[in-house]
């Protein structure tokens, strides 16, 4: 069976799924959070380089790069945000982040 | 578009870009002592890029590549984001003060924010959607946890960056699916094609970006961070949250829906009209049980959005512009009311419970007047400026034959009128609980300035209609 397109979609979708399923079944730890949206994040890289491979354009290369410089930022905002919540709370359970609801 | 680069078109955001990297320096030199002029200079800068946005013609220039498109309808939007920056910036002193909070970060914030806002409100590809998107989200989660010492703010900043990071994972992969299947990111490549037939890969795409937009406009069923982080992050934060980026996510959204899909508006418009009548029945039947303002302020939001996608459903050149006349009113009112939860301090504390208003109509008559004010126009009793906005967006449903749509809004916008008036109820017959400290002057005028606008706008409607009809033409 030779590799196509349709071979790395199915890839990033499950990569993909994994990610969503990871952050929502999740009940212990917000890092586990953290790894499951870079986890989504390296499924849309590979749609992006899937596509740009298939489809002999640069762009979703370009797009590629872009989505990884941002995804740096992101899990180092997320973990400074997580450091202060830690300081006020002293816990980074899921099932502890309930101080508002309604 | 001519190979020697013009400044022109993007003047605003390289003024943003400068100041808010300049203000850092100033701010990273001086210390903490600079905190007061680093604010007042963010004001100027946001103040400066407004007047460029608002002042000079444009003609629907595209600018780097296809990536950046300069029109009236972003000129528009843009120019709305920037005044919901500059008011909750001017809202924001005396309680950050107040609070020990007043550090210089916050204004280089709100600059970056609302830089990522224009970036987005202009975006023209999906990679500078996404760049915007970003740019604009992670300021965001930093000023939601802003009050770093305190559990509820850093509980909101938390719950916000994990939805976040989720939709904004949404939102790239549709756009993922987007490129592959159209072979192109830019969106009247996008529109040419689609011309004729929908592919369902595309659709699929569409699927997953519209979640991505929909978490940002707040909208049902990606809504369940709002009264959360509504509650949880420091009063002008919230109204900052209330504000600007509801305009940059509504911008964008239709935006895209109208110039890169025109040729599958069956696959969209029921997205759309789902989105809207979920979140206009959800925002107005949950926010009955509220008591804190800044919850109740947050399911009406929910309601709010609802109501400006009636006119992003019909399609049509007539709803665009009810939707871009919906959000300039909303961001009137939001902001006045938001100026009176500021002004609630009772004994050098901030409270933010409904039945605090008790007997406001007693103790503060002229605040009351005004509140009572607004809580009309976002009911949207006539002759309130909240009236016409509703006005637009259904009459465009109407002739979009939407009636389903129309009539399920009313009747919606009925149940909402309950708790909006319940607070005038609370003002004026309830008994008065105590008076208010003295209030800041700046949220006074605020105060008062949107009450004014919303009360007299029946008065003299023509340049905010005229605008947006010549913003909602550049779209089509």
């Amino acid at each position: 069976m030779t590799v196509g397109l349709t071979q790395y979609l199915i890839v990033a979708a499950i990569l993909f799924t994994l990610g969503v399923a990871g952050i929502i079944l999740n009940r212990k730890n917000i890092i586990i959070i953290l790894m499951s949206v870079e986890l989504i994040l390296l499924a849309v890289n590979v749609n992006l380089v899937a596509f740009s491979a298939f489809l002999g354009d640069l762009t979703g290369q370009v797009f590629g790069l872009f989505v990884l410089t941002v995804a740096a930022a992101e899990s180092a905002i997320g973990l400074a945000i997580l450091v202060v919540y830690y300081r006020n709370r002293g816990s980074i359970a899921v099932e502890d982040i309930n101080m508002m609801k309604g | 578009m001519s190979p020697d680069f013009h400044l022109g078109p993007v003047l605003p955001e390289f003024i943003l870009a400068v100041g808010a990297l300049a203000l850092l320096m100033v701010g990273a030199l001086r210390g903490e002592r600079s905190t007061w002029l680093v604010t007042e200079l963010a004001i100027v800068v946001l103040g400066v890029a407004f007047l460029i946005d608002v002042g000079t013609p444009t003609h629907g220039v595209l600018m780097f590549d296809g990536a950046f498109l300069d029109d009236a309808f972003g000129r528009f939007m843009k120019g709305l984001a920037l005044l919901g920056s500059i008011v909750t910036l001017v809202m924001s002193i005396g309680f950050m003060r107040q609070q020990g909070i007043d550090r210089f970060e916050y204004p280089v914030l709100i600059i970056l924010s609302t830089l990522g806002m224009m970036l987005l409100i202009s975006a023209h590809s999906l990679i500078s959607l996404y760049l915007g998107f970003e740019l604009m989200s992670l300021a965001l989660y930093v000023l939601a946890a802003f009050d770093r010492d305190n559990v509820r703010a850093s509980e909101a900043g938390l719950k916000y960056f994990v939805l976040g990071a989720l939709s904004s994972g949404m939102l790239l992969y549709g756009a993922s699916l987007i490129y592959g299947f159209a072979g192109t990111v830019l969106f009247d490549g996008i529109a040419t094609a689609l011309q004729g037939h929908a592919q369902i890969g595309v659709v699929f795409g569409l699927v997953f970006l519209s979640a991505g937009l929909a978490f940002k406009m707040s909208t049902v069923p990606f809504h369940m961070w709002t009264p959360d982080v509504y509650e949880g992050a420091p009063t002008p934060v919230t109204a900052f949250f209330a504000t600007a980026p509801k305009m940059a996510a509504v911008a964008i959204t239709v935006r895209i829906i109208i110039t890169a899909f025109p040729g599958i508006i069956a696959e969209w418009q029921q997205i759309i009209i789902f989105i809207s009548i979920a979140s206009m029945a959800l925002g107005s039947f949950s926010a009955i049980g509220q008591t804190n303002f800044k919850r109740l302020m947050a399911y009406s939001a929910i309601g709010h959005m609802g109501f400006a996608l009636v006119g992003l459903a019909a399609g049509t050149e007539a709803g665009v512009h009810g939707v871009l006349i919906y959000m300039s009113i909303y961001l009137v009112m939001t902001l006045g009311t938001f100026a009176a939860i500021l002004m609630m301090r009772r004994g050098g504390l901030n409270v933010e419970m409904t039945a605090d208003l008790a007997g406001l109509g007693q103790t503060h008559p002229a605040m009351a007047f005004f509140l009572a004010m607004l809580m009309f126009s976002l009911a949207g009793i006539p002759p309130l400026a909240g009236f016409f906005a509703k006005f637009y967006v259904f009459q465009a449903a109407i002739q979009a034959n939407l009636y389903g749509l129309a009539v399920l809004g009313v009747l919606s916008s009925v149940v909402a009128a309950y708790y909006y008036l319940r607070i005038v109820k609370m003002m004026y017959f309830d008994a008065p609980l105590g008076t208010f400290d003295r209030p800041n002057r700046g949220v006074s005028f605020v105060l008062g300035a949107a009450s004014l606008a919303t009360l007299l706008f029946w008065l003299d409607p023509g340049p905010l209609v005229v605008g947006a009809a010549a913003a909602a033409r550049s779209l089509f």
